[in-house]
């Protein structure tokens, strides 16, 4: 099937000229809700109430969002270390992805989980996964599955630049280009891996490697919310139709840290840097600048979306303290099915 | 009881007539791996199972273990059930972060949320003359990850019998077949039997000794027992036939019942089946033991290509016999 870049241009512009305002408005409230469910967890993560590790998704929130909102409920998505975006722009529920960071049996995964492992079944979310690149293999199995039921469900795999360094990734493009299988490749390139920079570690242009195997790639602006949305919605329709595999680049940044104790970074990446990101490709704030200018919304109606979420927030981490632990005895089960 | 006339299958026919029942028996059977379809795999295990079930449920793979285990599981989370083909055992060490990260945790990890019903067939054994990188037994590998269950058949009969169970049970299961013993015939029942996954069978009853053997050392166990009768010592034959789960009790009553063991099996010696089966064996069966419990294993060597040095490696009849003998003169 071609492709070409003057079609996709006016397919996203056909998107894209019909985003009504209710769902402009929920693209920025999605974003709102792992900026501050982030900044919920690294509160937590610093005043020693959350266990184990956090990777935040803090300035990366157009890339979930986007792209979750091209997909249906039904469709699939795999996640990553860095997957608590992911899991809130498909529709994860605030209260029980806390319990699930404090270990609570209330959590989505009765707490066995945490945060590298949230799953969310009801809402097609396959689990993050710890190892990176792990999910590569997941997310185009149940592609294959998919197309194997003939189901019509679409599956989006999110990895991380540093993924592109993991053999697995290319094994299992090569057979979702052979097999036309209906799933999408989501890079987020926040360029970092770890606290090395991808050029460091990436030879030649990501974009070559999906295409060396016939993959349709494209590259977008990961802060701007529209552009990922608009572009995802072309390529999962594609796979839907049985156009096959996609792999869409989002060129990203992390705010934070790897994990929340990265703390001194400077022999990784400037200070400058960071603030530059922050202050002049904060995807919130170009979404918001947009939404005003476009007249959908006055300043007073972001300021009471970021008020719903904070009081939302708020409720959802105070229902996780409270909730229970879960009890010793189910240290053994689930082990087998 | 089965009501069919008894008849013979070789191993690889049980094999492959218990793929064809379950994939009649439930369309979300699949197999996928290198050249499972039209070659049907180098062995043969699977010929004309792409000419009844089409290439959408025989599917060939490229040369990318780790790549197509993980398709698997992915499927395997969503409403089918793959049979996974690796060619051999030796490329277990390939797909270990699918099997061992992925697949074994997925249940556990996701509050039991998901299910992961897929079987890994592959191969074990060596006297086949392939060298150090195709001829292990590696299946204490995955007998060491919680999460997996572990199949090692040692006969026609039971490597249908098991293998239907393991297709229809909803954890991930590896399922070790002997490469040796493709060729190998035994009675078969033509009927939709299964074997419990867990359940020891005792292969021949014995007062003086019990000989643990698992897959083709069953048979290697049975031929030292003919030999051990003709000097007098009864020697009692117990298979467990999966690793995990692994049926202590079994295990345990005939030692008592005996007073000596002997565990044999054709991974390496070292960490392995066998030094998990005589511990509990050990711990089990303490107070009645007569003698320590013995394990016989593949030497903790690379298996040697010669074939001077390769049939040195592996437990014959006539070593277990002689450490049987040796064990049963012991006060």
């Amino acid at each position: 099937m071609t492709h070409t870049i003057h079609s996709s241009a006016r397919r996203e512009a056909e998107i894209l000229g019909s985003l009504q305002p209710d769902r402009a408005l929920h693209l920025y409230r999605q974003m709102v809700r792992i900026r501050l469910f982030e900044e919920q967890v690294n509160e937590l993560y610093t005043t020693a109430r959350m266990p184990g590790l956090a990777h935040l998704y803090t300035g990366e929130e157009a890339v979930a969002v986007g792209v979750c909102e091209a997909l249906t409920n039904e469709d699939y998505i795999t996640s990553t270390h860095r997957g608590h975006g992911h899991c809130l722009a498909k529709g994860g529920a605030v209260d029980r992805m806390f319990a699930e960071l404090l270990g609570k049996e209330a959590g989505y995964c009765r707490g066995k989980g945490g945060s590298m492992h949230i799953a969310d079944p009801a809402k097609g979310n396959l689990g993050a996964n710890a190892i990176v690149g792990g999910s590569a293999g997941i997310a185009t199995g149940a592609a294959l599955s998919a197309k194997m039921r003939k189901s019509g469900q679409v599956a989006v795999c999110f990895f991380g630049e540093g993924a592109l360094g993991q053999g697995l990734l290319y094994e299992v493009m090569n057979m979702a280009s052979l097999w036309s299988l209906p799933v999408i490749y989501v890079c987020e390139n926040n360029m970092y891996n770890e606290y090395t920079h991808y050029r460091e570690t990436t030879a030649g242009e990501i974009k070559a490697r999906p295409e060396a195997f016939g993959i349709l790639a494209e590259v977008v602006d990961g802060q701007n919310v529209r552009e990922v949305y608009g572009t995802a919605t072309q390529l999962v329709e594609r796979a839907r139709r049985g156009g096959g595999p996609a792999f869409l680049q989002c060129d990203t940044y992390r705010y934070h840290g790897h994990y929340v104790g990265d703390i001194d970074r400077a022999y990784y990446r400037s200070k400058e840097e960071e603030q530059q990101w922050i202050t002049q490709r904060d995807p919130l704030l170009l979404h918001s600048a947009w939404l005003l200018e476009q007249g959908m919304v006055e300043d007073a109606d972001l300021q009471e979306i970021r008020q719903e979420v904070q009081a939302e927030i708020l409720s959802g981490v105070q229902f996780a303290i409270n909730a229970p632990y879960p009890a010793a005895a189910e240290v053994d089960e689930n082990v087998y099915s | 009881m089965s009501t069919a006339e008894p008849r013979e299958l070789t191993f690889a026919e049980a094999v492959r007539e218990a793929l064809t029942e379950e994939m009649r028996r439930d369309l979300s059977v699949f197999v996928i791996g290198e050249d499972v379809a039209e070659a049907g795999t180098p062995f043969k295990v699977l010929s004309g199972l792409a000419k009844e079930f089409g290439l959408e449920r025989v599917i060939d793979t490229p040369i990318s273990e780790p790549g197509f285990t993980g398709i698997a599981v992915g499927a395997a989370m969503t409403g089918m059930r793959p049979v996974v083909d690796i060619m051999f055992g030796d490329f277990i060490t390939l797909v270990m972060d699918q099997m061992a990260n992925q697949a074994a945790k997925i249940h556990y990890m996701s509050g039991g949320h998901f299910k992961v019903p897929l079987v890994m067939r592959t191969t074990l054994g060596a006297t086949r003359r392939s060298g150090a990188q195709h001829s292990q037994s590696l299946h204490a590998l995955f007998s060491h990850i919680p999460g997996l269950k572990v199949v090692v058949p040692s006969t026609p009969y039971e490597a249908k019998g098991l293998l239907k169970s393991a297709i229809r049970d909803d954890n991930p299961v590896a399922f070790f077949e002997d490469k040796m013993m493709f060729r190998m015939k035994g009675p078969v029942p033509a009927d939709d039997y299964t074997i419990p996954l867990g359940v020891a069978d005792i292969k021949r009853i014995g007062t003086d000794i019990t000989l643990v053997g698992t897959s083709s050392m069953v048979q290697v166990a049975l031929a030292a027992a003919d030999q051990l009768a003709k000097d007098g010592i009864s020697a009692e034959v117990v298979d467990p036939r999966t690793t995990f789960p692994l049926d202590k009790i079994t295990l345990i009553e005939s030692a008592k019942k005996t007073g000596r063991a002997i565990v044999i099996d054709e991974g390496y010696c070292r960490y392995g089946v066998t030094a998990e089966i005589a511990s509990v064996i050990a711990e089990g069966a303490f107070y009645y033991l007569d003698a320590p419990v013995q394990r016989m294993g593949a030497m903790d060597v690379p298996i040697p290509f010669s074939p001077a040095l390769e049939d040195l490696t592996v437990p014959t009849p006539e070593t277990v016999a002689a450490a049987a003998k040796s064990l049963c003169t012991q006060n």
